[in-house]
């Protein structure tokens, strides 16, 4: 393997690995929140591919963008007033139960509305034009995810550690009711988390489905899993956490590919999570205490 | 009593699911003034404030504070109107800073916070010499200090303490009781829970004793303190023969 064709393989994963750690974040986050697992998170990143489709059929593509997100956004925030909701005072395990009921109703809606044979996902044009530096030679979207991801955490990170929002953020994970005793209005704060989850998660799904050119109704599925695994592995809860966690399983997966062992590179996700759980059950930046007191 | 309630409970009951934690209690804290409510474990003090402070639905049953109903209000809508608990085990955001601590007591105001943190550093300047520490690495006294000072950041006009003196060294209690009274001379309005019958009596103005859900009994602080069956009941002396 030469330098630049090892360099090549080096920037496709670090640009899957972006796409799965702006999925990751959205896991990460309601954790963190609320300790629900968002199984339908996934799923709500499969919808986002089939609103580009549907958006692009209409607008040009910087009208398309924008509407993709919001309408994601809107699809995730109604989500949790729906299904979690009303499921606040529950023990946890009925509103993990529901998730996992909303990732099947978003799968199976997908299927009716849309069928099952996978459908074509637009060509944004310039983000196809390929692009060369050096020995490297990609499309722009391979070069712009990384960038677009690290600049996104950082404003993340930014946002919940200086802002007061943030710090309603991170008072209501602590103590959902000591925040409320300060006057923080939990449900706007969960809101936000969903809302922030979800762009994240539409942002992800314009840059994966861009790469992959089909959307089919268990697009989310698989991709959904992984990015769970990398919000694990990077320790449940916490944001670069989740970021790291999706480079690491983004390049080990290329790599696996590229040494032709591509057959395992899916194994290879759950493997390295049994791994984690065993060394490190916390994951890499995780908190100590996880447990809500 | 019955003219001046700033805040007064009509009846007030309150379940979690099957039981009965709170039965139709009435009780009233005029302005200015310190007020106890002691009595044993379980009794329903804690599930009492904590429905004042709109974190818990009553049954049934009236609150007013200042002339206006509360009953069935939002946390954050109390908070706005003057009322704010200080929490039983004094529950500061051990991953936030000090400062942020602070900070985020006064969440419902949006105006420049600096006066109000310098008026808390003078009232605990350990405060201000910990401001940067997460508030999870501070001793006991010190988080009860700052559950106290993050309160008081919501510039209260009724402020309730749930045992703030809970599991802290004599000395230590000794100085929350000195903070109530500094607190209570500046003007706010006090409603504290102690398990420390003797120091809460000798404090207050006027004191309740609440078993199993109901009041059993009201009085001056120093009335309580002579009565022979709270100083069986809750300051561990025996009744003589
Ligand atoms: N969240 C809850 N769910 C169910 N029952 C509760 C809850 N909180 C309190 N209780 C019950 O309500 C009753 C009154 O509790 P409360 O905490 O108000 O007592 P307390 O007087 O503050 O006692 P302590 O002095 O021990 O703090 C108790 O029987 C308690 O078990
Ligand atoms: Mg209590």
């Amino acid at each position: 393997m030469t330098l630049s064709v090892f360099l090549q393989h080096c920037l496709t994963g670090i640009s899957l690995g972006g796409a799965y750690a702006l999925i990751a974040i959205g896991y990460t986050m309601v954790y963190g929140i609320l300790r629900l697992i968002n199984f339908a998170h996934g799923d709500i990143f499969m919808m986002a591919g089939y609103f580009m489709i549907f958006a692009m059929v209409s607008f040009p593509w910087y009208v398309a963008i924008p509407l993709v997100l919001i309408a994601t956004v809107l699809l995730g925030v109604f989500i949790e007033r729906a299904a979690y909701k009303p499921l606040r005072n529950a023990p946890r395990m009925s509103i993990m139960i529901s998730a996992i009921g909303v990732s099947y109703l978003l799968q199976n809606l997908a299927t009716y509305l849309f069928t099952a044979l996978p459908r074509g996902y637009p060509t944004i044009p310039i983000l196809k034009k390929i692009f060369q530096i050096g020995p490297l030679s990609a499309s722009l979207v391979t070069f712009i995810t990384p960038v677009l991801t690290l600049a996104l955490v950082y404003l993340l990170v930014f946002l919940i550690n200086h802002s007061k929002v943030g710090m309603a953020m991170r008072a209501v994970s602590r103590d959902f009711e000591t925040a409320q005793l300060m006057g923080i209005k939990i449900n706007r704060v969960i809101t936000i988390t969903f809302a922030i989850g979800s762009l994240l998660a539409a942002v992800g799904s314009i840059l994966y489905f861009t790469d992959r050119m089909a959307v089919f109704p268990f697009s989310g599925a698989l991709p959904g899993l992984k990015c769970f695994v990398a919000a694990v592995l990077g320790g449940i809860g916490s944001i670069p956490g989740a970021m790291v966690g999706g480079f690491i399983l983004g390049l080990g997966e290329t790599a696996l590919v590229a040494l032709g062992y591509s057959t395992f590179s899916d194994a290879f996700t759950f493997v390295l999570l049994i791994l984690m759980l065993l060394i490190r059950p916390t994951g890499l930046f995780g908190e100590k205490v996880t447990d809500k007191v | 009593m019955e003219n001046n309630a700033y805040l007064k409970i009509t009846d007030l009951s309150v379940s979690y699911g099957g039981i009965h934690a709170v039965k139709g209690i009435s009780l009233e804290v005029p302005k200015g003034k310190i007020v106890t409510l002691i009595g044993s474990n379980g009794a329903g003090k804690s599930t009492t404030l904590r429905t004042i402070a709109g974190v818990v639905k009553p049954k049934a049953g009236s609150i007013q504070f200042d002339g206006k109903e509360i009953c069935g209000k939002s946390p954050d809508d109390i908070v706005s109107m003057g009322i704010t608990l200080v929490p039983e085990g004094r529950r500061v955001f051990g991953n936030l800073t000090v400062l942020e601590n602070l900070k985020i007591g006064a969440y419902v105001h949006n105006d420049r916070l600096d006066k109000y943190l310098d008026d808390i550093y003078e009232l605990f300047p350990r405060l201000k010499e910990r401001e940067w520490q997460l508030a999870g690495t501070l001793s006991g006294g010190e988080q009860q200090m700052l559950a106290v000072g993050r309160a008081l950041m919501s510039r209260p006009k009724l402020i309730m303490m749930d045992e703030p003196s809970l599991g802290l060294a004599p000395l230590i209690v000794k100085d929350i009781f000195d903070i109530i009274k500094t607190i209570n001379a500046e003007g706010i309005t006090v409603l504290l829970i102690e398990q420390n019958a003797n120091m809460a009596l000798k404090t207050a103005d006027w004191g309740y004793v609440m078993e199993t859900g109901v009041i059993t009994m009201e009085g001056t602080g120093a009335d309580l303190l002579a009565n022979e069956s709270v100083k069986e009941a809750y300051l561990g002396k025996r009744k003589e023969d």
